[in-house]
């Protein structure tokens, strides 16, 4: 296959980017779209030219490192795919690809399309974990959980932190990113004892990241390469909902309690 | 050099509970003032990170990668293993110990792979209290499944995706950790030298991979947790960032590298289509649960694979090894699918693959209890090579996977450089020359959470503080010797690109020190790779300078390392002259075609120490001893 790429360059954060057209050739169609990038940054480099920075690690879907807009979706077209899964025999020779980075104002660049996720990082930081140490547990099977239960959390949890939510939010809301880490945990009976603190605590640090508010679009479960559900944000705003109204139970009767003595 | 194991007294199912007893230990005053790296944030850097900051220590983290949650153990699929006898089908601490010593082909060192299936069921219930939402019965307890090398059901996994869901548990401990404190965290940083002063790890040498700036980091220990080699032959499963960097700078600082010649080749994996693919992908071995393997009977039969009638197919696993069948150990299962291939009797575009059939499973299950197991999976092979196993079988062949060889350890899994602790797939510990299925994620797992808090805690108590700061001349050297490496590298301005390099390193190392090696073939090898590294000197390229991200300059760096490597393994190689395990020398084998081992002359770790570039490695040797099992002639027929 023969393509043409109209790719975003831009040298580091502070510097204007811009897109720089670009032709690959005899590409095989069964290699994946990182691996075409690969083909390009190979000439790139013989030629003595700045490659094109992308990130990817396991080139499997799994490991959420790999964070491209293709034609403008995150991912590229093919549901439930990630970009390092995107085989070429999925596109049509002489295609002309527009290729750009995840774009959300809590994700700067760091080069071409690398950019930099840490504030997913610290929302996990917040509170997406359950508070136990090495050595604090029961014997495994002492906690049964329903297989429909431990499915649930599974689907959860099958997130992979890629941000494709994020990138392709018009509101750069990381909603459902969040509702996957929150429903993993409070789903399961390990999590219940801090549910309340972890949702409360989670959302109020995506907040102070910069993602935006969730307006129901919706996009974000199409984007998402997992499949992770919207089911999910519900479940996080009836859980979140819950635990401020707690809150305020138990500051009203602390009030009341100090104000008796 | 002197390697004590330090294998602590006492009959074998002792030993821990007696080292534990034993230790030293330090206050929780004193804790607070040990400051301790860990270079890793895989399952077992990031387990040993969190257990090490609930426990006081100052910890720093290091990690290439933007996240700690992207570590290579996340696409881990198939499971972990536990002695838990769930199954109720005789499963014990000494069978799974047992299973590993034999799987291992009797080369990896008795107390500790003791130790690993006393520990193994710990594991299980930590991840379950951490949230690990492990497969389920209906009755609401955990499930197990079968793995190679095992006659017991005693794998937990979390659909094909255990290895995510462990990193992840282990991640967001560590999550908490950096939360309080505890762990200062340095993603998007690479550790490219090791210091030593006084004989005692001292601290690191870091690049910071986004502004390239390189600084050092000094500690009372330093922890090595950055996994397998195996990217070595270039295509491999493995990630594309696992590399060999910390390990070999390592051994180029006095650690012994111990036997770099056992690499596991896995037997099911996509096979290669084209030069232009970067990577190879692994199907799990859960699949050989409910897949049969098989090849047409005739030499270059081009039928389709579903117009090849039964009688004239071999399922040559169950015909050679029927009390194993399609679950014979991984050395065994590669090396027979590689052995139909060269009679001629491969399937698929290049003849380099052999089937993987689901057709009479999905008759006996249904394909609904298939697409349960082993949805993903198929997914997953349906997405790279675009054909749907529920209808025709997969097409694997073997691939470099999992190194068993590492940095050498004693039981306290610390080398021979005092200070310098080594866990996870960078050590060589309990696989000896052959890894049984699920037990890496084990391994990784009872490393971090359990064996090195105790034993760096005990290293650290009886060790007199040296308080050295990073600002001691030592560190100064080698970030004057890192930068002067980098500025070479920069300044060569040859026509070829690092991956160019890579590739056929990758490809030599593949032909001539892969499934099967000989005197020949290795003594080719130790000729060619040199030369190829002269190459490299002169002729590679890498645009852009040292103080920006710089992709292909941290992938030079990498593959730098990997000439000298290959060579060691090749070395390693040439000197065992056995077969055993993965390391089959097509010299040493039965009339039968099976691996034969020489216990008299080998039955020893080889650990190799670094005398500089001009002279050869030395050779030392652990003698093993084996007080409790017998050493006998592996048999899975
Ligand atoms: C496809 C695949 C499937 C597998 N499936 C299974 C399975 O089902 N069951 C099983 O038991 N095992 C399995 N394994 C093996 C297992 O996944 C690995 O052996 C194990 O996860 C290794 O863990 P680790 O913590 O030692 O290293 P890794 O997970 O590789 O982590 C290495 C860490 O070190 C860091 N690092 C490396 N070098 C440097 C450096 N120079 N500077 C800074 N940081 C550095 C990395 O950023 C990373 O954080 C599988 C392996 C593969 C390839
Ligand atoms: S590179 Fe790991 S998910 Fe794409």
């Amino acid at each position: 296959m023969n393509l043409t790429l109209k790719i975003w360059r831009q040298q580091n954060s502070k510097a204007q980017g811009e897109f720089v057209e670009y032709k690959v050739t005899d590409v095989s169609e069964d290699i994946s779209f990182l691996e075409m990038l690969d083909v390009l940054n190979e000439d790139l480099i013989e030629r003595g030219e700045d490659p094109v920075a992308f990130d990817s690690d396991c080139r499997e879907g799994i490991c959420g490192a790999c964070s491209i807009v293709v034609n403008g979706i995150p991912h590229g077209h093919q549901s439930g795919t990630t970009v390092c899964q995107l085989h070429m025999r999925h596109f049509d020779d002489s295609q002309k690809i527009v290729v750009e980075p995840f774009r959300a104002k809590p994700f700067p660049i760091i080069k071409d399309l690398v950019i930099d996720r840490s504030a997913m990082d610290r929302v996990i930081q917040a509170g997406g974990f359950i508070s136990v140490g090495t050595n604090q547990f029961a014997e495994a099977n002492a906690i049964p959980v329903p297989k429909d239960v431990a499915e649930s959390a599974m689907d959860a949890a099958s997130c992979i932190g890629c941000g494709a939510c994020v990138a392709v939010c018009k509101n750069a809301s990381a909603m459902l990113f969040v509702a996957a880490k929150v429903s993993h945990l409070n789903l399961l009976p390990q999590g219940k004892p801090e549910k309340d603190r972890r949702v409360t605590n989670m959302i109020r640090t995506m907040d102070a990241e910069g993602f935006g508010n969730c307006t129901n679009i919706g996009a974000c479960e199409t984007a998402c390469p997992k499949g992770v559900s919207l089911d999910f944000i519900a479940q996080m705003n009836r859980d979140y909902a819950k635990a401020i109204i707690k809150g305020q139970l138990l500051n009203a009767s602390q009030t009341a309690a100090q104000e008796t003595k | 050099m002197k390697l004590d194991a330090k294998t602590p007294s006492g009959p074998l199912d002792q030993k821990w509970s007696r080292f534990l007893l034993e230790m030293k230990l330090v206050s929780p005053a004193n804790k607070r003032k040990l400051d301790v790296i860990v270079v890793g944030a895989g399952l077992a850097g990031a387990s040993a990170s969190a257990s090490l900051g609930e426990l006081g220590y100052n910890v720093k983290c290091f990690c290439f990668h933007d996240s700690p949650r992207r570590a290579h153990s996340i696409s881990a699929q198939g499971g972990i293993n536990a002695a838990k006898n769930y199954a109720n089908d005789g499963d014990s601490v000494y069978r799974l110990f047992y299973d590993t010593i034999k799987g291992g082909d009797f080369r990896s060192r008795e107390a500790n792979v003791y130790r690993l299936a006393e520990v193994s069921s710990n594991i299980i219930d930590q991840c379950v209290a951490q949230g690990v939402p492990f497969a389920r019965e209906y009755g609401g307890l955990l499930a197990n499944r079968s793995f190679g090398g095992a006659q017991v059901s005693r794998t937990f996994y979390a659909r094909g995706q255990t290895g995510q869901q462990l990193l992840i548990g282990a991640y967001q401990a560590l999550a908490r950790q950096i939360d309080q404190g505890t762990v200062e965290m340095h993603p998007r940083t690479e550790m490219l030298d090791l210091v030593v002063i006084d004989g005692r790890a001292a601290g690191i040498v870091v690049r910071n991979l986004v502004t390239g700036e390189i600084t050092s980091h000094s500690a009372d220990a330093v922890v090595l947790a950055t996994g397998g080699y195996g990217n070595v032959f270039y295509l491999s499963t493995n990630a594309r960032g696992c590399n060999a960097t910390a390990i070999f700078r390592a051994y180029k600082k006095g650690a012994a590298f111990a036997n770099p010649c056992f690499t596991q080749i896995h037997p099911t994996c996509i096979p290669v289509s084209g030069d232009q693919q970067s990577k190879l992908t692994l199907m799990s071995e859960s699949l050989r649960n409910d897949g049969r393997i098989w090849v047409p009977r005739k030499k270059g039969d081009s039928r389709a694979a579903t117009d090849i009638p039964e009688d004239e197919r071999d399922y040559y696993l169950e015909r050679k090894y029927p009390s194993f069948g399609n679950l014979a150990p991984r050395d065994i299962s590669s090396r027979a699918a590689k052995e139909v291939c060269d009679e001629g009797r491969g399937v698929g575009p290049t003849g380099k693959g052999v089937y993987l059939d689901f057709a009479d499973s999905i008759n006996r299950l249904g394909a609904d209890v298939v697409k349960e197991r082993y949805g993903n999976l198929f997914e997953m092979y349906e997405r790279i090579t675009g054909e749907d196993a529920y209808k025709t079988p997969m097409r694997i062949y073997p691939a470099s996977h999992y190194t068993m060889g590492g940095l050498w350890v004693d039981y306290l899994l610390m080398s021979n450089v005092p200070g310098l602790f080594v866990i996870g797939e960078a050590n060589y510990s309990d696989h000896g020359a052959n890894r049984l299925g699920a037990s890496a994620l084990m391994q990784g797992l009872a490393d971090g959470y359990f064996v090195l808090p105790n034993t760096i805690g005990h290293y650290l108590a009886e060790t007199k503080p040296q308080k050295i700061q990073s600002s001691h001349p030592e560190f100064k050297n080698a970030e004057d010797a890192t930068a002067s490496r980098i500025h070479g590298i920069l300044q060569t301005n040859g026509t070829r690109s690092p991956y160019s390099f890579h590739r056929q390193l990758g490809k030599l190392v593949w032909e001539k020190c892969g499934m099967a090696r000989s005197e020949s073939t290795l003594k080719e090898a130790l000729e060619l790779i040199p030369k190829l590294r002269a190459e490299f000197d002169r002729d590679l390229r890498v645009p852009g300078t040292a103080s920006e991200f710089n992709q292909t300059l941290e992938h030079a760096l990498r593959v730098e390392e990997y000439f000298e490597l290959a060579e060691l393994m090749c070395r390693d190689a040439l000197m065992r002259a056995e077969s055993c395990g993965a390391h089959f020398r097509e010299e040493f084998q039965t009339p039968d075609g099976e691996a034969f081992r020489d216990d008299e002359n080998f039955s020893y770790v080889a650990a190799w120490e670094y005398q500089g570039r001009s002279k050869p490695p030395a050779l030392h040797k652990e003698q093993l001893e084996y007080e409790e099992v017998e050493m006998t002639q592996r048999s899975y027929k």
